[in-house]
Formats: C-alpha cells, structure tokens, sequence
C-alpha cells in the first residue's frame, strides 16, 4: 500500500505526520521523501545513508563537424532550449525538458547526449525503515525527473509512506498520483484552510481517496472542521499546539520519542487508512 | 525603484504573514503574491479585482481517435510515457513537448495551448496588488510567476513607486528561481528549527551565491530554539548574509489571520515591533546607510 503526505503549503506539519507514521510502524515501511526540493524527513528519521547516486537527465550535444544547420531541432523543441543561429547551434541545458525531440529528428545523427545533474539520491536504513530521498541540485528548477527517480525505488513487499512535496503543481503530482490513499495535513487557520482547498482539489482531479490530519488543532478557528464537514471529508487526527512538541521538533525528535500515546495514535491512523483502502 | 523578494525555502515559516507587515509598513509600494501555487496573501489583503487576464502557457496532445491509425508511433517517441497503449494521451502526464505531434504518420494529433491559470491587477488598502491563480494539476508556475513580476514593475514604474514587495514561492526549484532572478533583494524568513536551518541554508546559497543577491536573513518564532537561532546568526555573520532580526513568537499573529487582518491592524505586539526593527535595517542598508 501506498500513503503519501502532503499539504497545500509546506510547514504545516506534512514531514512530522509522514515520518512519525514510518516511525510508529517501524516494521516493513519504505519512506520516501520527495520533497526534493526541502527533503526533511532524514532528519527524523536519521538513517544511516548506504548508497548515493547522482542523478542526470540526457541533454542534446551537437556534433557541428556532422551538422547541416537544417534548423529541424530548433523547431521540434518546445521549451526553446536549442537554437540554430548562422552556422552555430546553441544548447541551454537548463531549459532542456529531454524530451529527446531533437535527437529523433536529426537527420544527419548529429545530436549525441551528456548528462545535466539534476540533483542526488540517498538510499538507506533506520531501524526497520527503508529509507529512500532526492535532493534537487542547488539552481535546478526541474524536480519532477528527480521525483521520478525516487520513485522508481518504490519497493511493493512494502508499506510505503511518500512525503510528498508541497502545493498543487506538477511536482506534487508526480510524487503521489500512484498512492492508494493521501493524507492532507492542515492547519486550522485562514490561510491553512485556503491551501487545503486547494490540495483537496488536486487530490481529487487525480481521483484518489483522501483523510484529512488537522496540526496545531486548538488554534485558529472551526472553518477547517466546517469545511470537511460540509465535503464529507474525513478528520482522520487531531494534533494539538503544545510548545513542548514544537520545541522537540525543533530538535529534530521526533512526537512519539516525546510523547510516546502518540505512537499508538499514528498507528491508528495508519489502521484508519488501512480500512478506507480496503472499501 | 527596488524590488524586494520575501522567501523562505520552507513553507510555513511565517513569510506571507511578514509580507503582509511589510506591505503596509512601506509606503508608496506596489506588490506582488508569486506563491502562484497556493496564494494566501490575499486573505490578508482583501483584493479588490480591476483586471483579469488568463494565462496560456504549454501545450497538451490530444490524439483524434477516428484519425488515428493505431502504428505506435507515439508511444515509442514519449519519453514520459504519457501515452496508453490503447493511444489515449494523459493529459496528466503530458510534458507538452510536442514529439509525438512531430512523428505521427496520420497527423492525428491535435496540440492546443493550455489555460493554466488567472492572473489579476487589483486594488487594496496597502497599494496595488498584482496576483495570480494557478490552476490545479498546472504546470509553468515559472513562468506565472514572471509574468506576475512583469506586471508589478510597469505597475510600479506607472505610479512611480519605491517600492515592489514581493511574497515569493516556496522551495528552491523552478517558481522561487523565477521569483528571485534579478530582484534587488531577498529577505529570507526562516524558523529557528533542524529543518529551518536545513532549508535556510539552501535557499540563502540559491540566492547569495547562484544569484549574487543581496540576501537578509530573519528569523521567526525565535524564541522556540534560541540555540538554533544563535547558529543562524553565526551562519550569516560567516556567509555574508544580512541578519535583519528576529520575530518573537507571538499569538497575536494567528489572531490577526482570522480576522483579514495584518499584524499592524489587529494588536501590535511584539512580534509588529520586531518587524518594524526589520524593515528599518534592510532599508538603511538598501539605501546605502550601513553594510
Ligand atoms: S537537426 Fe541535426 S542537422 Fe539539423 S540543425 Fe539540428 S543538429 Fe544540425
Ligand atoms: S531534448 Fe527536447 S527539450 Fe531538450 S533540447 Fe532536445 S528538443 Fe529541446
Ligand atoms: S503516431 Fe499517430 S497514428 Fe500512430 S498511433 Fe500515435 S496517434 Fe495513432
Ligand atoms: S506531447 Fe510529448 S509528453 Fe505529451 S504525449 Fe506527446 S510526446 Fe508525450
């Protein structure tokens, strides 16, 4: 089975509820952080990290000596990342989607491919947690390639739980349109509802079952329970703001190290979705 | 006229309620929400909408089933597997590179430009606002968010304004690098947590040392892990990084945002002052008075 995390708007508590669901599990769980862009969750989790692999996506080089500056490639490519000027081709790597278009129509076999990095993938073990995460190369504006890549690492003889990166775009999507089952994790203030909206939304144009996790639960106001109320959406747990939890986090221990009844409620949760997924 | 980007790496932190302290302490401003992805700013700013445009941007395949003569050619040239193998393209999953529209044999392949989003010019009580709504499931929140700085500057340049401020996007990928690139300066929120920390440094070495930005660092919540604060500051003081100061907890804050309000509006306490303090040293060091 397949649980991803995710939020609206980062900070609302996603990386707490997906690592300390891993962490209350502890048996048979792969964790998959792909918030490449702020991976968090090793800090939690603290892993001992076994393998490390720089991660590439193939961008076009030209060979000028076989070249016709026939110009097909410029004009296949959409994202503007090749241009032929004169007698010159010239390669913006960093706007380079490698859809391989230029490549496949080049005539002349003139377009060979290097690798522009795109970040790093770290794979290792904590107590029973198989732990897998990205992190985009500093400069890098693509995370989906990346995404991909963590999750090509997705191990089915397990229980995964994906924390996936914030907001409603393409990166996010990527992380969790293979999930059986999303959490959404908000905040029960203005802005938390406005971003939970809007994740409910997605998660829905995907057509995925949803619960949602409501964090620091005692401030703010109703119109987050209103809310899931009125769209039938399920409150699966409650968090309170203690400032003993905020300090802990602040740490990087994880809830149920300081508040140990919470590691029978994660797993609770986890049974919650468990029994949504089997309906 | 300076544009000043308020980011934070990670979420949450407290940057859009910052912003919208900075939008009323600065007079004769223009500003701009590009956290295009899940805009808040609004909540806070009561916009007042004069202008709204769309926003087209990538293409989408779509293969015409009676067209289609089912060779396969398509599904060998995607490279992101967008594609069924019964030939129906998942709108999802397409990149929009156009690769199968250029190979098919039977030219059945229709490639439309997509409605990603809205954008809008508006009115509030701090100054104009020019904001933006990307669509759920869009791509190009890179190129919304330009586009959004775009329109802010000719507004800024048509009422001559001092000021631009900017609630940026998260993270440190595509949206913050199109909110950062050229702005005059970038004031980093952070919160003094492992992961704050974590993710500050990230994005304060995408803004001073990629982007050679002026970079101001201020930390939120400080008073949860002054050890971790004090470590922020040493960090700036070894990174040339403006340490611009720190926030207090202050529930007043969540107070003010259920009620619409910035923190200015509602009961200025400690948190309002700290921010004021704030202000005062970017723009004396913005103008010159220090560095
Ligand atoms: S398609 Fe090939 S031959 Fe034509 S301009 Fe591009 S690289 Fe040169
Ligand atoms: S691989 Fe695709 S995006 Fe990259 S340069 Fe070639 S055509 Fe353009
Ligand atoms: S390439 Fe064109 S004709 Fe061939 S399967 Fe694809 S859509 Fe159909
Ligand atoms: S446009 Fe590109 S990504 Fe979309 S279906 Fe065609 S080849 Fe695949």
């Amino acid at each position: 089975m397949i649980i991803s995390v995710a939020s609206g708007k980062g900070g609302t508590g996603k990386t707490t509820i997906a690592a300390n669901l891993a962490l209350a599990l502890a048996q048979n769980v792969q964790f998959l952080d792909c918030d490449v862009e702020e991976p968090n969750g090793h800090i939690f989790i603290k892993p001992e990290i076994e393998k490390t692999t720089t991660i590439g996506t193939p961008i076009p080089v030209v060979d000028e000596g076989k070249c016709t500056y026939c110009g097909k490639c410029q004009k296949i490519c959409e994202y503007n990342a090749i241009a032929v000027i004169l007698k010159n081709v010239l390669v913006f790597p960093e706007l380079c989607h490698s859809c391989a278009g230029c490549w496949l129509i080049c005539h002349e076999n003139a377009i060979s491919t290097r690798d522009r990095e795109l970040g790093v993938l770290e794979q290792g073990k904590a107590n029973g947690i198989d732990f897998v995460h990205g992190r985009l190369r500093l400069g890098e504006a693509m995370s989906p390639p990346l995404i991909r890549r963590v999750q090509q690492q997705l191990d089915m003889s397990k229980t995964i739980i994906i924390d996936s990166p914030p907001g409603t775009s393409c990166p996010v999507i990527q992380a969790v349109k293979h999930s059986d089952f999303v959490i959404l994790v908000a905040e029960p203030t203005p802005f938390g509802l406005n971003d939970l909206k809007l994740a409910v939304e997605m998660v829905r144009t995907l057509k995925l079952p949803l619960g949602v996790v409501i964090n620091r639960s005692d401030i703010g106001n109703e119109n987050v329970r209103n809310y899931c109320q009125m769209e039938g959406i399920d409150i699966l747990m409650e968090i309170k703001n203690d400032r003993k939890i905020a300090e802990a986090y602040s740490r990087g221990i994880p809830l149920i190290e300081i508040e140990p009844d919470y590691a029978d409620r994660f797993r609770e949760l986890y049974a919650q979705v468990e029994r949504r997924v089997a309906r | 006229m300076k544009e000043i980007v308020i980011i934070s790496g990670k979420g949450g932190t407290g940057k859009t309620t910052i912003t919208a302290a900075l939008a009323s302490l600065v007079k004769n401003n223009v500003i701009a929400d590009c956290d295009v992805d899940a805009a808040d700013l609004h909540l806070i700013l009561n916009p007042d909408i004069r202008q709204q445009e769309d926003f087209f941007s990538g293409k989408t395949a779509f293969i015409r089933q009676g067209d289609c003569t089912q060779c396969g050619k398509c599904v060998e040239v995607c490279h992101f597997d967008a594609i069924s193998p019964d030939f129906v393209v998942d709108p999802v999953s397409c990149e929009g590179c156009g690769v199968c529209v250029a190979f098919c044999p039977a030219y059945a392949i229709d490639f439309n430009q997509n409605l990603c989003g809205q954008w809008f010019i508006s009115k509030t009580r701090f100054g104009s606002l020019v904001h933006a709504k990307l669509g759920i499931a869009e791509e190009n929140s890179g190129k919304l968010v330009s586009l959004v700085r775009k329109q802010a500057k000719q507004m800024a340049k048509k009422e001559n304004a001092e000021y631009i401020i900017v609630d940026g996007a998260p993270g440190v990928g595509c949206p913050v690098i199109s909110s950062i690139t050229g702005a005059s300066a970038v004031i980093v929120v952070t919160e003094p947590t492992l992961s704050g920390l974590h993710d500050m440094k990230r994005v304060v070495s995408l803004a001073g040392d990629f982007f050679q930005l002026s970079t101001f660092l201020c930390v939120n919540k400080a008073d949860l892990n002054p050890d971790i604060t004090e470590k922020m500051m040493e960090f700036c003081d070894t990174n040339g990084v403006h340490f611009a100061g720190r926030v207090p907890y202050d529930e007043s804050t969540t107070r003010a945002m259920v009620e619409g309000k910035n923190i200015f509006e509602f009961k200025p306490g400690p948190a309002a002052a700290a921010i004021r303090e704030i202000w005062a040293e970017v723009e004396d060091t913005l103008r010159g008075n220090k560095n």
